[in-house]
C-alpha cells in the first residue's frame, strides 16, 4: 500500500516536473539553444507570485497568467535583443552566452530579492483528503492539474494555431520556413517568450509547493535537464512523460536510497540513457 | 615545436624568482593565475584541439581536490596526494569517456556538465569518507606563510608547466593532427582511417588528469575544501571563457586568454564586491557577442585606423 502512495506523491511532483521542463525542452528543441535562464526564469515566476500574494492576497494560481506574461515578456527581449545574434552556432558559444546571461540575473534576484528562502503561506489551505488509504495534499494535487492543463495547453497551441504550425516549421527546416514566408527571427523569439511564459507560469505553481531562493533555480535546471533528455528533446508530450518519470523516480528512489541521493539516481539513469537510447524516450532520431 | 619549447623556458626562466620578489597578495594573484593557466590549458585538449564542448572541468577538478584531501587527511604528504589525484582523475576519465565520448553537441555538453552534480552529490552524501557538507580540513603544518606561499606557488608554476609542455607535444604529435582532423569531420576523419575513438580517449583523460592533479594542489594550497566549493560550475565555465577570449584549439592562446580574464577579473573583485558575478556574466555575454574568436581576432593596424579616423 505504501507503494501506492510513493506512487501518488512521484505523479504530483511529476506534472509540476512536466510544466518546468517543457518550455526549456521547446527552446531546445526549436533554437537549438540550452537555455541555462530558464531556472532563473522559473525563480521570477515564484517572486512575482510571492509578491502578489503578500502584498495583495491574490492567490498565487490566479496571479499565474501575469507571472507567465511578465517573464515572457522579458524572455521576448532576451531573445530578440540578444540570443538571437548567436542563434544557430555552436553549443559551446549558445550555453557559455545563456551561462553569462544567468550570472547576471541571479545577481540581480539576489540583490533584489536577497538570498533568503520564501514560501508561499496560503491563508485557507484546501487541506488533505485519503482516498482508498493514499493521503493527496489538495493544494498540491490541484497545482499538478494546472501545470498539466498548462503543458496541454502548449501542445494545443502548438498543434492548431498558425504561430502553432510557424514555430513546428522552422524546427523542422529553417531554410524552408524561411521560404514559405515565415519570419524565422520573430519565430526564435516568440518561441523563447512561450519559454519564459512556461517558466514563469511554473514558478507560480511552484511557489505553493517549494520555499524559493535565487539558488534553487539550478535545481529546477537541473530538473529540466533530466525531463529534457529522458522525454525526448523538443516534444510536448515527451516533457509530460519525462516529468511524470522522474518524479516517480523521485519518489521511489527517495524512499528506498534516501533523498540525499535522489538527484544521483536520476542522473546515473540519465547517462545510461543517453548511451543506449540519445534521442530519449520519445525523441526522434531524425531530429538531431 | 622546439620554438614553443623556448618560450616555456623562457617564460619559466622570467617567473622563477618571482616569490622572492614580491609580497604574498600578489603571489597569491600569481598562483590562481597559473591554475587558471592550467585549468585552460587541460580543458583545451578536449574542447579546443578536439572541439568537443565539454563542460565537466569543475567534475575532475573536485574530484581531484577530494582525492588529495582525503589521502592527506589519512597521513600522506602533499605530493602523495597530488600524484594520487592526477592517477584519480585519469582513471575516472578514461573509464567516463568511454561512455560519454560517442556522444556528440548538446549531449555531450549535458552529460559532462551533470558528472560535476552527481559527485557533488555523492561526496555529500559519503559522510564517513568525504566529512560531508561539513568539509575537509587538512592536517595543520607549521610553516611560515610566506614560505607556504612560495612553495604552492611553485606547485602550481609545476601543474601549467606540465599541461603546457603536454600541449606542445600533443600540438606537434599525430595525435594532436587526429583531434584536429575530429573537430573538422569526425566521420571523414574515422572514413580515411584515423583512430577517431582513440585519440578522444586520451585528449579526455590527459584533460581529466591534468584537471584532477591542478584540483589536487588547490587542496593543500587552500586547507580546507567542501563540495559547494571544489564542484562549482564556474570551475567548468571559467577556463571555456578564457580558451574562448585566448584563442581555441592553440598552444598558447590558453594561457594569454587565462592571464587576461583574470586581470580583468581582479579589477571588478576589488571595485564591485556586490555585484561580481554579474559583472562576470556581463563580461562573458560581452566577449561571446563582440569577440567570439578571442584576442587573436583583433586586428591592430584596423582599430588603430578606426580610432584614427
Amino acid at each position: 500500500m505504501i507503494y501506492l502512495q510513493y506512487a501518488a506523491n512521484g505523479i504530483i511532483l511529476g506534472g509540476l516536473y512536466a510544466c518546468i521542463a517543457v518550455g526549456f525542452s521547446l527552446t531546445w528543441g526549436v533554437l537549438n539553444i540550452i537555455n541555462i535562464l530558464h531556472g532563473a526564469f522559473i525563480v521570477l515566476g515564484c517572486y512575482i507570485t510571492y509578491f502578489a500574494h503578500q502584498l495583495f492576497g491574490i492567490h498565487p494560481f490566479v496571479s499565474l497568467p501575469l507571472a507567465g506574461l511578465m517573464v515572457g515578456i522579458l524572455g521576448y527581449a532576451t531573445q530578440a535583443g540578444i540570443i538571437n545574434r548567436v542563434v544557430g552556432q555552436s553549443v559551446l558559444v549558445t550555453l557559455t552566452l545563456t551561462f553569462g546571461l544567468d550570472l547576471i540575473f541571479n545577481n540581480a534576484l539576489i540583490l533584489g530579492f536577497t538570498a533568503n528562502y520564501r514560501q508561499v503561506v496560503l491563508a485557507n489551505p484546501l487541506g488533505t483528503v485519503e482516498v482508498a488509504g493514499i493521503f493527496i495534499p489538495l493544494d498540491r494535487a490541484l497545482a499538478m492539474v494546472l501545470a498539466l492543463l498548462l503543458t496541454f495547453g502548449l501542445y494545443i497551441v502548438l498543434q492548431m494555431s498558425r504561430l502553432g504550425r510557424a514555430i513546428v516549421a522552422v524546427r523542422f527546416d529553417r531554410e524552408a520556413a524561411s521560404l514559405m514566408g515565415v519570419n524565422v527571427m520573430r519565430t526564435y523569439a516568440i518561441t523563447f517568450a512561450i519559454g519564459a511564459f512556461m517558466a514563469g507560469a511554473a514558478g507560480s505553481l511552484l511557489s505553493v509547493v517549494f520555499p524559493i531562493a535565487p539558488i534553487t533555480g539550478h535545481l529546477f535546471l537541473s530538473k529540466a535537464f533530466v525531463i529534457c533528455v529522458l522525454g525526448g528533446i523538443g516534444s510536448v508530450p515527451g516533457a509530460a512523460i519525462g516529468g511524470i518519470a522522474l518524479g516517480l523516480l523521485e519518489s521511489f528512489s527517495a524512499s528506498i536510497v534516501g533523498p540525499e541521493l535522489a538527484l544521483t539516481v536520476a542522473f546515473v539513469v540519465l547517462i545510461a540513457l543517453l548511451a543506449v537510447r540519445p534521442q530519449g524516450i520519445m525523441g526522434r532520431e531524425d531530429m538531431h | 615545436m622546439r620554438r614553443n619549447f623556448l618560450i616555456l623556458l623562457i617564460g619559466l626562466i622570467v617567473l622563477a624568482p618571482v616569490p622572492f620578489l614580491t609580497d604574498t597578495y600578489v603571489l597569491r594573484l600569481g598562483t590562481t593565475a597559473l591554475m587558471y593557466v592550467s585549468l585552460s590549458l587541460a580543458w583545451n585538449m578536449i574542447g579546443g584541439f578536439a572541439g568537443y564542448p565539454s563542460f565537466g572541468m569543475a567534475a575532475f577538478f573536485g574530484l581531484g581536490a577530494y582525492a588529495s584531501g582525503i589521502l592527506q587527511v589519512n597521513g600522506f604528504a602533499g605530493p602523495v596526494g597530488w600524484i594520487g589525484a592526477g592517477l584519480v582523475g585519469l582513471a575516472f576519465a578514461l573509464a567516463l569517456g568511454a561512455v560519454v565520448l560517442r556522444l556528440r553537441g548538446h549531449a555531450f555538453a549535458i552529460a559532462t556538465l551533470v558528472v560535476a552534480e552527481v559527485l557533488k552529490e555523492i561526496t555529500n552524501a559519503w559522510n564517513s569518507l568525504t566529512g560531508g557538507g561539513m568539509g575537509l580540513n587538512m592536517p595543520y603544518q607549521k610553516m611560515d606563510p610566506i614560505a607556504g606561499a612560495r612553495i604552492y606557488f611553485y606547485a602550481m608554476l609545476a601543474c601549467a608547466t606540465i599541461s603546457l609542455a603536454a600541449t606542445i607535444l600533443v600540438a606537434g604529435s599525430k595525435l594532436g593532427f587526429a583531434l584536429r582532423t575530429i573537430k573538422q569531420n569526425e566521420d571523414a576523419a574515422s572514413m580515411v582511417g584515423v583512430n577517431t575513438t582513440t585519440a578522444k580517449v586520451i585528449a579526455f583523460a590527459l584533460s581529466g588528469a591534468l584537471g584532477a592533479l591542478v584540483g589536487g594542489v588547490y587542496t593543500s594550497w587552500i586547507n580546507f575544501i567542501e563540495p559547494a566549493d571544489v564542484y562549482d560550475p564556474l570551475f567548468s565555465i571559467k577556463p571555456i571563457v578564457m580558451v574562448l577570449l585566448g584563442g581555441s584549439g592553440t598552444v598558447f592562446g590558453p594561457v594569454l586568454g587565462a592571464a587576461a580574464f583574470l586581470l580583468l577579473d581582479e579589477i571588478v573583485w576589488r571595485n564591485f564586491l556586490e555585484t561580481h558575478t554579474g559583472i562576470l556574466g556581463l563580461v562573458i555575454v560581452l566577449l561571446i557577442l563582440f569577440l567570439p574568436k578571442g584576442l587573436g581576432s583583433l586586428s591592430w593596424p584596423r582599430l588603430l585606423q578606426r580610432s584614427a579616423r
